[in-house]
Order: structure tokens, then sequence, then C-alpha cells
């Protein structure tokens, strides 16, 4: 008796109590929370509305979209003001970089990869300024009718600013099939908050087509599901652009490092979110040192492709009758043009990976060639930066011209709306193109010209997916093919080891089993 | 040959050790999954439940002290070099020939001279430190702290030295759980709590027993 009831107690201590322990361990290990549920109010849900089509003054026979403007700031004064310091308006910020003290940076002054250059340019690429008709440097910042409040706030789906014109509509003069004039009428009095049409027909589109220049922003977007953006899909939360891009008095938040430098206005994920919005402690704390975004946008160009690489040098060839040549790959994206070059596109790509504070370097036009590929832009951080959290990014990488003498870029002429003016899209002419470029821009030009390797990082932050698709763990912690094997400036947990620590305690395993071996045959014998 | 059976492990130390033993191999096998030797229970899976298995081994570790101390049983792992000499020995030799065991165990010393040697080298050297680095390891690992550890560096590769030096310490003691009088002796004592002892008259530990 006494026997069996100690068999039972060493039953229990020996076996059922230590499982019991692993038991309830390995269930608290792997019980998860419910992430954190958000629910704001979005700006369709709380903005006030207002009748305009009540108003005499929009009543009016408008022709010119100026006069349209100043029937907006008869009632909304002020608003210019506003606007008019902003830099969708003025295309340039004071800011503060390292090494170059205060200066203003944006698209008078800094090289991007794609046309290189705004100035000079204004046809084509002054289309998407907020105003009436940047054509040159005449243009009056300081007019305020020369404002579009239509670009932004048409919610009719019928205002456009044609092709060419400096971001003038069409007028009599100029209209053709595929650019009417506007119904300033209709138009002005169904006004509203700017939604995705708006931001869009601009952000999307930037760099000379459809997803060329962000990877992460493009027309799929008009019109989306869950899948393809948590936060934009109309099957979902069906959010705006401004929803997230929060904005007073004019000031839109939020910040593209295409032309940014500083760390101000920026928009993050926690701001909705938290810093903890999973619940749960690993994967919070990742928080510091990892971007949401790294984890959650784990491909971009999800639905169209993006340019991946875009060489000037390769632009110009003739087809045998002398007219410029069209060639499309595979997925009938553009793989050469005449007037641009040869391209990549690509579509569901996985990003690359930096360290990032929310500031920034750009490489201005005066500056000069110091490493290759040209940086065309830098972000900062690193591991020991309090600041800096893994980003995911686009880098778009480039060939383009550039003065073997002086070591600059070059800006170039690329559109007019004539043959002969000097720009590169009519003529195919390097040099015309470059001297008409750097006499705009009042640059000193030695005459040579060659092509240089460029780059530009682009840090993601849209196309969210969802989070049966967000990245786990092994997309990162691996010894084979880590998303971070080029950031080798910290241990990475699953990644890195130490050589010699693990062949020496594999050397010391290996011993020890061959003297027990060793030992337990020499008793046995 | 007469035999005594003695009671050497209580019921709690019997619980210690199996739970003991189960979560140092929870921790072993998902430790090397995170280190990257091999992948079957899934990078996510293997943290959690390292970091779990962790809290539960120092929360054992906690009361487990408490009892040595409240029962005296830490006297067993007092290390020291009598008998130290015929112990090695009889390993190296005795064994080989069928000699008895240098020691004869009683409450209160259990533990051989190289046990406690060893034993005495895990408490000291090698837990401490796996716990103080794995606490790093989950709560000190970024380099804006206020002490700068190099990031990780410092504590994966004490961590993992000390990983290594278990396993090497798992396989030489369950192979000296054979060493007993007979080869499944000590495994049973483990379980059951009684150890059979050869009934030798004028034992010669009972002086070490004595002067402990």
């Amino acid at each position: 008796m006494k026997s069996a009831l100690e068999k039972i107690t060493s039953f229990i201590v020996v076996l059922v109590l230590p499982a019991l322990v692993i038991y309830l361990t390995v269930f608290f290990a792997l019980r998860k929370n419910e992430p954190l549920a958000i629910k704001i109010p979005l700006m369709s849900e709380t903005i006030a509305k207002v009748d305009h089509s009540q108003f005499a003054i929009l009543q009016q026979n408008f022709i010119d979209p100026r006069d349209v403007t100043a029937a907006c700031l008869s009632c909304h004064n002020k608003r210019d003001d506003e606007l008019m310091q902003s830099s969708h308006w003025l295309w340039e910020r004071e800011v503060n970089i390292p090494g170059r003290g205060i200066v203003k940076i944006g698209k008078n002054n800094i090289h991007n990869n794609f046309c290189t250059g705004a100035q000079g340019n204004n046809g084509s690429c002054m289309r998407c300024h907020i105003g009436y008709g940047w054509e040159d440097k005449s243009f009056d910042f300081n007019n305020p009718n020369n404002i579009d409040c239509l670009v932004c706030h048409d919610k009719t789906d019928t205002y456009f600013k044609q092709k060419g014109y400096s971001g003038m509509p069409a007028t009599a003069e100029t209209a053709n099939a595929e650019f009417k004039v506007p119904d300033y009428n209709y138009i002005s009095q169904n006004v509203g908050y700017p939604d995705r049409d708006n931001c869009g027909v601009c952000h999307f589109y930037g760099g000379g087509g459809n997803n060329v220049k962000h990877g992460d922003l493009e027309e799929a977007l008009f019109n989306t599901s869950r899948k393809v953006d948590v936060h934009m899909g109309t099957d979902g939360p069906n959010m705006v652009c401004i929803d997230c891009h929060k904005t007073e008095k004019h000031n839109i938040t939020g910040r593209s490092y295409s032309v940014s430098a500083d760390n101000t206005n920026r928009i993050s994920c926690e701001g909705c979110h938290t810093d903890r919005p999973h619940r749960d402690y690993i994967l919070d704390y990742h928080n510091h040192k990892v971007a949401c975004q790294t984890c959650h946008i784990p491909v971009y160009a999800k639905v169209n492709a993006t340019v991946m690489y875009w060489d000037w040098s390769k632009a110009g060839r003739r087809d045998e009758n002398g007219n410029p040549i069209k060639e499309y790959d595979a997925d009938h994206n553009y793989s050469y043009l005449s007037i641009k070059g040869r391209f990549v596109y690509d579509d569901n790509v996985k990003p690359d990976y930096v360290w990032f504070n929310g500031t920034a370097d750009h490489f201005f036009t005066t500056d000069t060639v110091t490493t290759v590929p040209v940086q065309i832009n830098t972000l900062y951080g690193d591991y020991r930066d309090a600041d800096a959290k893994i980003w995911p990014v686009k880098i778009h990488r480039g060939r383009q011209a550039y003065d073997p003498e002086t070591k600059q870029l070059l800006s170039v002429k690329v559109f007019a709306h004539n043959k002969g003016e000097g720009a590169f899209w009519e003529d195919l002419d390097w040099p015309e193109a470059i001297r008409h470029g750097m006499e705009y821009n009042e640059r000193y030009w030695s005459g040579k010209y060659d092509f240089i390797d460029t780059e530009v990082t682009w840090p993601l932050n849209h196309m969210v997916s969802l989070k049966e698709e967000t990245m786990s763990c092994k997309d990162c912690h691996s010894r084979n093919k880590s998303r971070l094997d080029g950031l080798t400036d910290f241990y990475l947990p699953g990644r890195d080891y130490n050589k010699w620590i693990d062949y020496s305690g594999f050397a010391i395993i290996i011993l020890s089993l061959i003297g027990v071996i060793v030992h337990a045959v020499l008793r046995i014998f | 040959m007469k035999y005594k059976k003695q009671y050497l492990y209580s019921k709690f130390e019997r619980f210690w050790h199996w739970t003991q033993m189960l979560l140092v191999m929870l921790l072993t096998f998902t430790g090397f999954e995170i280190h990257g030797n091999f992948e079957i229970m899934g990078f996510e899976n293997s943290v959690r439940i390292h970091s779990a298995a962790a809290w539960s081994f120092m929360g054992l570790a906690v009361v487990s002290i408490f009892w040595m101390i409240v029962s005296k049983q830490y006297l067993n792992f007092i290390p020291t070099t009598t008998k130290l000499k015929e112990q090695l020995q009889y390993y190296t030799s005795g064994i080989f020939k069928g000699r008895p065991h240098p020691l004869h165990k009683t409450l209160y010393n259990k533990l051989n001279p190289l046990q406690r040697i060893v034993y005495a080298g895990l408490l000291i050297l090698i837990f401490p430190v796996q716990i103080i680095t794995g606490i790093a390891y989950m709560y000190y690992h970024y380099p804006e702290n206020p002490i700068d550890a190099d990031g990780l560096l410092l504590a994966v590769n004490a961590h993992t030295i000390g990983a290594f030096m278990v396993v090497a310490f798992i396989i030489v003691h369950v192979y000296m759980t054979t060493t007993g009088h007979s080869v499944s002796a000590n495994v049973k004592a483990m379980i059951s709590g009684y150890e059979k002892e050869p009934d030798t008259e004028n034992s010669p530990e009972e002086t070490i027993s004595k002067n402990q």
C-alpha cells in the first residue's frame, strides 16, 4: 500500500507536474492578443457641406479660370495667404541640411532621376503646379488669382489642366478632342474637399506616366481593393488621401523624400495605430528600429509596374525612316522610347531596405559628382541613430547626362511645342537640348557631355498589405536570403552568428560525445 | 551483496529536476532554432516559446533556491577537493575494473566532488550568464540604452557560448547517469527518490559527510 502511494506520488512529481509546467509555458507562449482595432472619423463623415450652387457669384459667365479663383477668394479670403506659402505653390522649402546650412530646396534647384529637372520644361512639368500658366520665370507668384483652386477641389471629375500648357486648362484657343474648355459654373458650384482623383491626377502620374516615380502610388488606387491597399480599398475603410494627410489651413501633412529634407510635418502610422498596435510585446518592440512599413509593405507596384531603370544615354535612336521608335516589353510597358531612352519596368517588387531617420540630402544643380552612382538623394540614419528605423524603399536607378569637365549633372530641355526650339523630345539633339536647358537654368556648360549612373531612393508608405500578407519573421531572421542582408551594422538574430563561437561550440559537443562513447566502450569490454 | 535503501531525493527535488530538464531541453531546442541551425517549429514559435520557457526557468530557479536554502540542501553544491583525486581515479580507471564508488551518498552528501565542481560551475558561471544575457536579449538590446553593450553583440555571443556549454553538460550528465551501481540505478533514484547503496560497514565516506 505504501509502495503504491509512493509510486503515484513519484508519477505526479516526476511526470505530471513537470508536464503541466511545460504545457502552461507553451500555452502562454503561443497565445496571441488580437491587434488593436482603430476607428477614426473620415473626412467624408466630418466635413460640413455647403451648397455652392446657391452663390450668385458662381453663376457668372466665366471666361478665364483666374476669375473663378477671384470668386472663390471673395468668400474664402486669406486662404490665398496659406496657399502661397505652401510647397504646392512655391515648389521649394527652406530647410537646414547638415553641411549646407539653411537652404531653399525644391524643384528649382535639385535634380531628379526622371526628366532631370522641371525648370525649362515648364509647359510639360508645370502642368502639375497648383497655378495658372507658370510658363517661364515671369510667372507672378504674388498674384493670388494665379492659384488654381479647382484642380484640388473639383468634385465633378471634369476639370483638367491641359497637357503642355503650364498648368492652364483648355481655353477656346487651345481646346482639342482630348481637352475641352471646362464648364466653370458646373465645376465651381460643386466644389468640395479633395478626394483621391484630385491628388492622384498629379501624384500618380509624376515622371511622365502612371507609377513612373513612386512605385506605391498609382492609378490603381483610384478604385482599389483592400488586398492592394488596406486603407484605400473601397471594400474596406475606403479612405482618401487627406484622411491620413491631415490638412489644416492648406498645410498638407506628409513628406516625400524625393524633395524633402527635414523630419517635420510628417505622418506616422502610430498617429492612428499607437506605438503598440499589435498588443504583443515582441512585435511592438520592433517598432524602435523597424518602421511599420517594413513588414506591412512586403511588395510594391502590386497592380501596375513601376519604372526601376531609366537610361537616357540610349535615347535618340531613330528607325530607318528617321522616325522616333517606341518598343514595349512582354507586359506592354515601354522598354524603349527614342525621346526618353531605355526603360526597365517591374511589378510586385520586393523593396530595398535602408536606415532612415527622416532627414535627407539632395543633389543640387550646383553639386559636383563625387560618387558613382550619383546619389540624387541620400537618406540619413544608421543602427546607432536613435531616430532611425529600417525603412522599405524603392531605389530608382538611372543614367543621365553630365558634364565630364565640371562634373555636374546637366539640365536638359526636353519639352517644347515645336521642333527647332532645342527640345530633345522634338529634335533628339543632345547638345542643343543641353545648351537650352543650361541656359534657362543660368548654368555654365563646358560643351562636353557624357552619361553617368544615378540613383534615387523613395521611402515606401502606401499600398499597405492585408495582415495575412505581412512579412513573416523568417523574411529577415534567416541565414538564407534575409531581406536585410544589405544592413550589416548590427546583430540580427537568426541571420547572424559568430563563426568561431559556432565552430568551437560544435567541437565541444562532438568531443563530449566522443568522450562518453569511448568511456562506455571501455566499460563494456 | 547486501543493499540498503535510502531516501535521497525529496518530492520537490524530483519535481525540480525533471521540470528543469524539460525546460532546458525546450530552451536548447528553441534556442538553436532561433540561432538559425535548423528549422522545425518556425522562428516565431521558437522565439515565443524560448521567452516563455525562460520565465518558467527563472521562476523555478527562484523557488528552488529558496527551497535549497531552507532545507540546507545547498550544502550539496559547495565544491570540495576532498576525495577529488579518488573520484577522478574511479572514473578513469576504477570503473573499468569494477571497483566500488569512492563516495557513499547520504542526504547531505549526494554529490561526488566532481559533480560538486561541475554543478557549482553551472550555477555560478553558466545559468547566471544565460539569465542576464537572456534578459538583455529581450529587453536591453538597442544601442540608445544608457550603457551601450554594442547592441546585442555582447549578450548574444555570451548566450551562445553558454548554450553550447549546456549541451555539452547534458551529454556528459546523461551518460553519467549510467555509472551508478547499475546502469539505471541513478535514473531510478531520481524517479522514486530511493537509491540502493551497497551496505558496507566502515564506509570511507562517513568521514567526509561528518566534515560537511
